[in-house]
């Protein structure tokens, strides 16, 4: 323990960047989120070292849960090799020391930007959102004041609205991400911009999900076997997408897939957006080719 | 519309009670010890110039500006005679979408622009709890064709209507689920005077057709004579002379009513 804080100390940070004092403030917004589930607690968001949008919120939420003992994954659209994921997992490597991980299974703490794992989270597990916009009403009602008052009176009639231009543009809810939620059965929630084929994973999920809005400076949360709900209507139910192919590397079926174009006279294949998840299933594959 | 015949016969009494109705802008009057009721398919009609007070009555009266002094009461589908500024706001905010409507003079402040007009008519019935598409679509369809759409434009956007369809558009979104009380703040305001017409022969027609209780605000005395059953007149805040529309039209005694009678062009 004192030998990681002395490391970090001595980069001239405090461990896992943040202040102590920040930390305490945005572990009390964290208390409040999961009290409340889906309520938008308010926090005095800092200035982090990189460009709002690229997870300031989820970054700030992260280093205030990061003990020593944790080991930590950072995914982006589902990947812990692109740009963001990796930057993100160096600057916790050096500003705590903490073990990091590409296994879902073996991280106690993941930070997402886009994706939930495909491998199922089990308890004790914390999963951290980065969410560029909080308000799910934003889309109707351009007035903050007025949303808070939609919320408290729990007035959501309206962002059915927003599902029935879909149905009578597209025929059917073609809203595809961020796709809006009630939790607990009371408070309207954005789940940041992750496919709607991951919302029926936050409903009871054994992990705590925490959602971080750096620049607009909310938390907000989902405890552990919370009931998350998706908006839709009687006669067009909430569906998740589906492909006719299977991913091209490790075979499933049941994943979300990415569309890669490999050539420009047309050719594309379709893989695992999860690359964690892809690998583990493509190795017991090939091991039985060689075979 | 069955709702409407819910009111039970032992209940029968005004559907609003407004008494000595005052609000200050710090010193300045808006209006003054305004009283008066309205009946179930009643139209009253307030008129007066700019500046007298109309708009502000009318705030007062739609739960949307707390009055200085004096009582808004209400007579609910349940629970009778309410004053509505002693209810939680979510109650008065419920009556909103529920029991009143509110035809704004410009149609933009009554309209979601960037929703289709199936959706502008469906939010209502959305709102208070409507989750069936099939549903939403065909009521919405229902009340295009009531004020007079081609039923082929339900998915086309608001702008792209006229300043007499919007406010046709307003209207259908406003008595789609069938309340009681529609205020009206000069609904045929900036239109030119066939699409007024069209407009007021629509107004009057769904108004016996429900019967609405309205209460319509409007600097306009023709569009009081065609609309409106009693008229209340207005100068500097204060009600100056109240009675049947053509009692008050044909045979005004307060000066005032006499001089806005008599400004009047005949073409």
């Amino acid at each position: 323990m004192s030998a990681l804080k002395n490391r970090a100390l001595q980069n001239g940070y405090n461990f896992a960047y943040l202040d102590e004092h920040t930390k305490r403030m945005i572990r009390r917004a964290l208390l409040k989120a999961v009290s409340i589930p889906g309520y938008q607690a308010p926090f005095a968001s800092r200035e982090m070292p990189l460009p709002y949008g690229w997870g300031t919120g989820g970054i700030q939420v992260t280093a205030s849960v990061i003990g020593p003992a944790d080991t930590l994954k950072v995914i982006d659209q589902g990947s812990d090799d692109t740009t963001n994921a990796v930057s993100i997992r160096a600057f916790f490597a050096r500003t705590t020391g903490v073990k990091t991980t590409e296994s879902t299974t073996e991280a106690t703490l993941i930070q997402t930007r886009h994706r939930i794992p495909e491998t199922p989270l089990k308890e004790g597990q914390i999963l951290v959102y980065q969410v560029p916009i909080p308000e799910p009403l934003r889309w109707l009602e351009p007035r903050e004041r007025e949303t808070r008052k939609m919320h408290a009176l729990e007035e959501y009639g309206v962002m059915h609205v927003k599902l029935y231009e879909d149905i009578a543009k597209f025929g059917r809810i073609a809203t595809s991400y961020d796709y809006p939620v009630i939790v607990n059965g009371r408070y309207l929630m954005r789940p940041s911009p992750i496919p709607k084929f991951d919302n029926p994973k936050m409903d009871n999920n054994p992990a705590l999900q925490l959602f971080g809005a750096g620049r607009e400076k909310r938390i907000y949360a989902v405890p552990p076997y919370t009931d998350v709900r998706s908006l839709d209507f009687e006669d067009h139910p909430f569906e998740i997408q589906k492909w006719d192919e299977s991913c091209a590397i490790c075979g499933a079926d049941d994943t979300f897939l990415d569309e890669i174009i490999t050539d420009d006279r047309g050719g594309r294949m379709f893989v695992c957006s999860d690359s964690d998840y892809c690998a583990g299933h493509a190795a017991p594959a090939a091991t039985e080719a060689a075979e | 519309m069955t709702e409407r015949e819910e009111i039970r016969p032992k209940e029968n009494g005004p559907l609003l009670k407004v008494s000595s109705l005052t609000k200050y802008y710090g010193t300045i009057v808006g209006c003054r010890d305004v009283s008066f009721d309205v009946w179930p398919g009643e139209v009253v009609g307030i008129v007066g110039e700019s500046g007298s007070g109309k708009t502000t009555l009318l705030k007062c009266i739609s739960a949307a500006l707390e009055p200085t002094l004096g009582t808004v009461e209400f007579r609910t589908r349940h629970d009778g005679m309410v004053d509505l500024y002693k209810l939680p706001e979510s109650a008065r905010r419920f009556l909103m979408r529920t029991d009143w409507g509110f035809v704004h003079q410009n149609p933009r402040d009554g309209l979601r622009m960037g929703v289709s007009a199936g959706g502008n008519i469906g939010e209502r019935l959305m709102a208070v709890g409507e989750r069936h598409y099939g549903d939403i679509r065909t009521t919405a369809g229902d009340w295009l064709e009531k004020v007079e759409f081609d039923l082929g434009r339900i998915d086309h956007m608001p702008s792209t209507f006229s300043g007499g369809m919007q406010q046709r558009l307003q209207i259908a979104r406003n008595l789609v689920n069938g309340p009681r009380l529609v205020f009206m703040d000069e609904p045929t305001g900036g239109l030119d005077v066939s699409v007024q017409a069209r407009l007021l022969d629509l107004l009057r027609a769904l108004v016996s057709e429900l019967r609405l209780s309205v209460i319509i605000v409007t600097h306009d005395l023709a569009v009081a004579r065609l609309l409106a059953h009693r008229l209340i007149v207005m100068r500097r805040g204060e009600v100056v002379e109240t009675g049947l529309t053509d009692q008050v039209l044909d045979d005004p005694q307060h000066p005032y009513s006499q001089l806005l009678v008599s400004s009047v062009l005949q073409p």
